[in-house]
């Protein structure tokens, strides 16, 4: 089977109806100008056979032969028509009694009183003839005479060309109307696909709702296997989500459990052995689940770096709900943390997801790698339509490593094995950097520490 | 010496925890774990038997699990807030996604912790919440002429309030749940430290000489029982 060929329905509707209708239009031309002909024509014909036999009628059979007084008045009756000339011709046995003796005769003798028609060129027109033949008693035998009426045919030719004119009027009046019709029938049958594609075009990529949209009953199949489709996706994507949390849920509950013995068990004992190898466990247990985490998270990024739900986002707002939920994690970890921010709204177009994503990596690796005493401060700046999140710590800084190094996959720095870490956070930052177009950078600050900043265009 | 106020020498529940949770070996863990803090834990396995303790006793707060068997927390946490109970809830989830954080405190949960966690993280983040809820489960305790309000993180001495960061208020903590009582250096670092830093013992002496400075004028001191440990007694 051939692929249906591509392209605009609008226009192969269009160009289908318009041409459906030039084809109509020209045939309805050819069968009005041909049915007008002809209508004239017969009529023509009719009067000139009229006109041929009450000449015919007029013949008389005298001793001497056949007498004929012209009747001028049927002649009169072809003169009626127009500006034509009219010429007769009698022929008594084959000799001319009166009239244009160069008259073309007819091929065939005709039968009788029923006259036969013929064309001739004659005298530099084309002449319509009509003959009939009447025997006639004269002297005492049968004379047979043959009256010919011919009649040039100039009025007929201006009638035939007037009525050609109107079908040529006609043709071209039904061919606007069908090409109007065409074209409000083709903006009425497009028009609900139009209003299903901009329905289905407004929606985010995270709604799966069906589609409800009226349509046509032709239509009807196409939204039934759209929304076929679109509660298989949704159904897929929750029996994924499920899958996730059951599975997040069946491993952390007994890691839970894991470590919460571990830790009753490090309470309880005194031996420095048995202790550091409890806190190794405790340490292996915040390990791998730190490790899976963030691999979801790395996931779930790298996933909506696609499928954006962009939306108003105060940053302002974001650091400061940030700021508030990690001081307990700042308290326990006894390191002050400072939020500034303006405020007034510092708003852009984001998902905020993903920020909130990269906020929380930054501000956790702040914090985690502040040590006792430690101080994490948290600004937002905004200059040249850009904001530019700031995320300053007195840690043990980087020893050296560069951005491109920290944002490996599973790379860590060379200085952090004693803390608790999966080498993606980083990773989630650049990621997040990349999808909302803004840049992500990491130094040394003096003094000690290290800084990072965001930063992501305005509106 | 016996001190004026015996009331903290007799294990008083500290925070009356209810737990819903069907997991039961991590369910028990949990509250050994918190019973060892002093605290009071009541374990639900369902959404239906926290609805029963709920019925019959106050809590200052509830720990809630998301997948039970007969239901969703989520469900039970949005119903609890329609019915207008006040009782602060943390929501223990497997799942550390920013979006499901948001979802969660959308759906009215004080705040949330991911499994597996850290018991001193969940001491501070219970105290983060009742403490912005104003919630009177702790009252102010003293000792001597030490007055310790554990939510507000102050200890005032002679009338002048003093500020505490988490470590020194964890550590007066510990010792005032039990004055004249000798703790070592190991238990009290198990109290100050996450299980997951690693820490020396000596670290501790650090907050144990900055709490002295913040106690400084009072006749309650914390001295030094060379070769044991501290405790915290009377001038």
């Amino acid at each position: 089977m051939r692929a249906a060929a591509p392209g605009s329905i609008r226009r192969r509707l269009l160009l289908q109806l318009l041409g459906g209708a030039a084809v109509l239009s020209v045939l309805l031309y050819l069968s009005v100008r041909g049915v007008s002909r002809s209508a004239v024509e017969q009529t023509q014909d009719s009067i000139l056979g009229a006109a041929t036999i009450a000449v015919a009628e007029q013949l008389r059979g005298t001793d001497e032969g056949v007498d004929i007084d012209i009747p001028y008045t049927a002649f009169s009756m072809l003169g009626a028509v127009g500006q034509d000339r009219v010429f007769y011709r009698i022929i008594v046995d084959g000799a001319d009694l009166t009239g244009y003796a160069d008259l073309p005769a007819p091929d065939d003798a005709p039968p009788g009183l029923n006259p036969l028609f013929y064309s001739r060129p004659y005298q530099q027109a084309l002449v319509r003839l009509a003959a009939v033949n009447r025997p006639v008693i004269a002297g005492g035998h049968t004379a047979q005479v043959q009256v010919i009426v011919g009649q040039t045919r100039s009025a007929q030719e201006a009638i035939v060309a007037d009525m050609a004119w109107r079908a040529a009027a006609l043709g071209l009046g039904f061919f606007a109307l069908a090409a109007l019709l065409a074209v409000l029938t083709t903006r009425s049958v497009v028009r609900p696909l139009d209003r299903l594609a901009g329905a289905l075009g407004r929606r985010g990529p995270q709604d799966l709702r069906p589609v409800t949209q009226p349509v046509p009953v032709e239509l009807a199949p196409l939204t039934a296997a759209l929304n076929g489709f679109i509660a298989r996706l949704s159904g897929a994507l929750k029996r994924t989500e499920t899958f996730i949390a059951e599975a997040a849920h069946h491993i952390r509950t007994p890691l839970a459990t894991l470590r919460a013995r571990a830790e009753i068990a490090l309470r309880q004992t005194q031996d420095e052995a048995t202790r550091a190898s409890l806190r190794e466990v405790i340490r292996a247990v915040d390990d791998s689940a730190r490790a899976a985490g963030q691999l979801l998270e790395h996931a779930a990024v790298v996933y909506r770096s696609d499928q954006r739900a962009e939306a108003p986002l105060d940053l302002a707002a974001l650091l400061r709900d940030i700021g508030q939920s990690y001081a307990p994690a700042a308290d326990m970890a006894d390191v002050a943390l400072a939020v500034s921010v303006p405020d007034s709204a510092v708003m852009l177009t984001a998902d905020r997801l993903l920020v909130e994503t990269a906020l929380r990596n930054l501000v956790d690796n702040a914090i985690k790698y502040s040590g006792p005493d430690g101080r994490v401060e948290m600004g937002l700046g905004v200059a040249q339509g850009r904001a530019t999140i700031r995320i300053a710590d007195r840690g043990r800084g980087l020893s050296g490593a560069s951005l491109a190094d920290l944002t490996g996959r599973f790379r860590r720095g060379r200085n952090v094995e004693d803390v608790v870490g999966s080498g993606l956070g980083l990773t989630i930052v650049q990621e997040v950097a990349r999808a909302q177009r803004g840049r992500f950078t990491l130094r040394e600050r003096d003094g000690g520490g290290s800084c990072a900043e965001l930063t992501l265009p305005l509106d | 010496m016996v001190p004026k106020n015996r009331a903290f020498c007799e294990k008083a529940e500290k925070v009356r925890f209810l737990l819903v949770e069907d997991n039961a070996e991590l369910a028990q863990t949990v509250q050994a774990r918190l019973t060892l803090d002093g605290h009071g834990v009541d374990w639900a396995a369902s959404l239906d038997a926290a609805e029963d303790h709920l019925a019959t006793a106050a809590y200052d707060l509830i720990l809630l699990d998301i997948m039970l068997p007969d239901g969703d927390g989520r469900d039970f946490l949005a119903a609890h807030r329609r019915a207008r109970r006040d009782t602060p809830v943390i929501v223990m989830t497997a799942r550390s996604a920013v979006s499901d954080r948001v979802a969660l405190l959308d759906t009215g949960a004080d705040d949330y912790i991911t499994k597996p966690f850290d018991f001193a993280e969940l001491e501070a983040r219970v105290r983060a919440v009742l403490r912005r809820r104003g919630g009177a489960a702790q009252t102010v305790q003293t000792f001597a002429d030490l007055i310790f309000d554990p939510l507000a993180a102050t200890v005032a001495v002679d009338g002048e309030a003093r500020e505490l960061r988490n470590r020194e208020l964890r550590l007066l903590e510990v010792l005032m749940s039990a004055p004249e009582r000798i703790y070592s250096k190991t238990q009290l670092c198990d109290r100050l430290f996450s299980a997951a830093e690693s820490v020396s013992d000596n670290a501790i002496e650090v907050y144990v000489a900055r709490l002295r400075r913040k106690l400084d004028g009072s006749r309650a001191r914390i001295e030094t029982v060379r070769g044991v440990g501290y405790r915290l007694t009377v001038a």
